[in-house]
């Protein structure tokens, strides 16, 4: 009964208003651009604005999330954009990297389901690792293990792309072998997270964190010196990545196999040396997002699946293969997801409730079905 | 000197074999032009010459020596280069960048080439810093000449210059690629623009059917009776 209500819904709505939106695009294709894009832009806009005067605390928790999803979002539209395939494994690659620094840092691995085994050495037991640096939760121990994390998560994708995708490319597999290789190795990934270090969520520091108080003049915020933090990572990092695509040859060279790979090899640019610093750099990024991620919430290995769906829809709306693209999605998304779980309106007699926190990932899948529908190429993608 | 010699090249897509023992020869210095109906094989030839095709049987040798089955980066190393027909720039790297990554294996200094290659082209030189994407057709095909010459190659491949340009555009290209050949860079150039094309050319050959029809100077082909009314339209 309730099928047959929806399946007529949807034949005599939803059908009808994709038709209508379908021939207009085909109709009027630069002017459908510029309206795609002005509506993402002016209904963030609004949501923003909106947000910041009534609940500013949840716009800057976004704009975290964001920061996070931003390193993870330039890996995967690289990839993307480069070897033309979507990289389901991104996710957990990023809890992986967030993992990798935890040990390096405590030298922790679980040895039944309920109790760990510690190694006798790890960086956190080095003289002052654990000290709190100024008003952050943890150390330079820390530190050391994100760079270690960077590294060895590089390392393990340049091997994964030796041992597992460069076999596929000569043997001219389709992207969609690509894409579900991809998934099984996301799924290999998050069973060794949970051999290695059990089910339970872990943190990096324990106890209560204080956060600060700012008074922006109309509104007062509290932030934790560690959120400062990893928003100054992110767009350190993000800020790196433009100027290397934009100002080294590597850069330039990862660039053209974008645009043409074909003419690329053409020109001698040696495509599989481009594929594999395309690994180096993506890995290095998420491995650090992985961190900030653990930093915000917790270590879990369930979680970098979770984020796939954002980090997806953050490389969609911003256009595959553009970096600073995948920066403004990841912002977009972060603040809407956040921002989505404390509308609470009423416009005339209609309630508009806040969503529940569990299900604030639908607002990326939203945004991301709103994007393909009104700009598919994204706002800094070119035309397909 | 014969710059590149194919002998009895058979290649294709795949299964698919479209070149069935196809010879041609480039002497130093010439511009070649290959022509031929659709499906004739003529990009094939190109493609395979420029190892982007394998070459199933015969020889390829690019002065004198032989160079069967070699990578593009190799060939390109060794100054061959090759422009495609269509999609022969990179749309989001600016012109600039364009001639850079044609410069991409060179290891010495190649700014002064990229002056130098610009003042050949001054409709792209006023455009350096503006993407390709949003050049013009004509404006396009200046920039993948361009980024060709990058290599200072002794052989340029050219997969149909003129392809979907305006007709004062194709006149400008071939004026262009006369320019270059007169520098001392041998043009092997495949045409659907037969008649224009033979007559910059100093020799021709025409394929069909993935076969050596005909050869012979520019103008004897223009000449030749046979040649007028297959692919000249009488």
């Amino acid at each position: 009964m309730v099928q047959a209500i929806v399946q007529i819904l949807i034949t005599t709505f939803v059908e009808p208003l994709t038709k209508a939106l379908r021939n207009a695009r085909e109709r009027y294709p630069a002017l459908f651009d510029i309206l795609g894009a002005a509506a993402i832009w002016l209904i963030f806009a609004a949501l923003v604005l909106w947000a910041i005067t009534s609940e500013a605390q949840l716009v800057v928790i976004g704009i975290i999330v964001g920061s996070i999803l931003a390193l993870g979002a330039i890996g995967l539209t690289l990839i993307y954009g480069i070897m033309k395939f979507a990289n389901f494994a991104h996710g957990d690659t990023m809890m992986l990297g967030a993992y990798v620094a935890f040990f390096v840092l405590t030298g922790t691995v679980a040895r039944t389901a309920r109790e760990d085994t510690e190694l006798p050495w790890s960086i956190g037991s080095l003289p002052g690792a654990l000290e709190p640096i100024g008003k952050l939760t943890f150390g330079y121990g820390l530190i050391i293990g994100t760079l270690v994390a960077a590294v060895v998560i590089a390392l393990f994708l340049v091997a994964l792309n030796h041992l597992v995708y460069r076999p596929l490319r000569k043997r001219g597999s389709s992207i969609v072998v690509f894409a579900v290789t991809s998934l099984g190795l996301a799924m290999v990934t998050r069973a060794l997270m949970l051999i290695i270090w059990g089910p339970d969520p872990r943190v990096y520091v324990s106890g209560i964190h204080i956060a600060d108080k700012y008074d922006l003049g109309f509104t007062t915020i509290t932030l934790k010196a560690d959120q400062i933090f990893m928003f100054a990572v992110a767009i350190v990092l993000t800020v790196l990545v433009y100027f290397l695509l934009f100002r080294t040859k590597l850069g330039k060279a990862m660039r053209a196999v974008t645009d043409n790979p074909d003419l690329a090899r053409v020109s001698g640019i040696d495509t599989e040396q481009v594929f594999t610093w395309t690994w180096v750099i993506g890995g290095a990024l998420v491995a650090v997002a992985g961190v900030l991620l653990a930093l915000q919430t917790q270590l879990n290995p369930i979680l970098g699946f979770v984020l796939l769906l954002p980090l997806f829809a953050s490389t969609i709306l911003g256009g595959i293969g553009s970096p600073q693209g995948a920066l403004a999605g990841a912002m977009i998304i972060g603040i809407s997801q956040e921002v989505s779980v404390g509308i609470d309106l009423s416009i005339g007699g209609l309630e508009i409730l806040p969503l529940a926190p569990a299900y604030k990932f639908s607002v990326a899948v939203v945004i991301m079905i709103f994007t393909l529908l009104v700009r598919p190429q994204g706002l800094f993608g070119a035309k397909a | 000197m014969t710059v590149l010699e194919a002998r009895e090249v058979v290649s294709g897509y795949g299964e698919v074999e479209i070149l069935h023992g196809v010879s041609i020869k480039v002497e130093e210095g010439e511009i070649v032009t290959i022509i031929g109906p659709n499906g004739a094989g003529k990009s094939t030839l190109l493609k395979t010459v420029f190892g982007l095709l394998p070459c199933k049987r015969g020889k390829v040798f690019f002065g004198g020596e032989d160079v069967t089955g070699k990578s593009p980066q190799v060939m390109a190393r060794k100054g061959m280069c090759y422009v495609p027909q269509s999609d022969n720039v990179f749309p989001s790297l600016t012109v600039q960048e364009n001639l850079e990554m044609g410069a991409f294996i060179r290891r010495d200094d190649y700014r002064p080439k990229i002056e130098e290659v610009l003042a050949l082209f001054p409709d792209v030189l006023e455009r350096r810093y503006t993407r390709a994407g949003k050049l013009s057709g004509g404006q396009r095909q200046m920039l993948a000449l361009a980024r060709a010459l990058m290599l200072e190659p002794s052989i340029l491949l050219l997969d149909e210059p003129s392809a979907s340009l305006a007709p004062n555009m194709v006149e400008l290209v071939f004026s262009k690629i006369l320019d270059i050949n007169r520098s001392g860079v041998a043009i092997v150039m495949v045409e659907q623009n037969a008649r224009e094309s033979l007559k910059l050319s100093h020799r021709g050959y025409i394929l069909a059917m993935g076969q050596n029809r005909l050869e012979g100077t520019g103008e004897s082909l223009l000449d030749n009776e046979e040649m007028g009314k297959a692919y000249l339209g009488g």
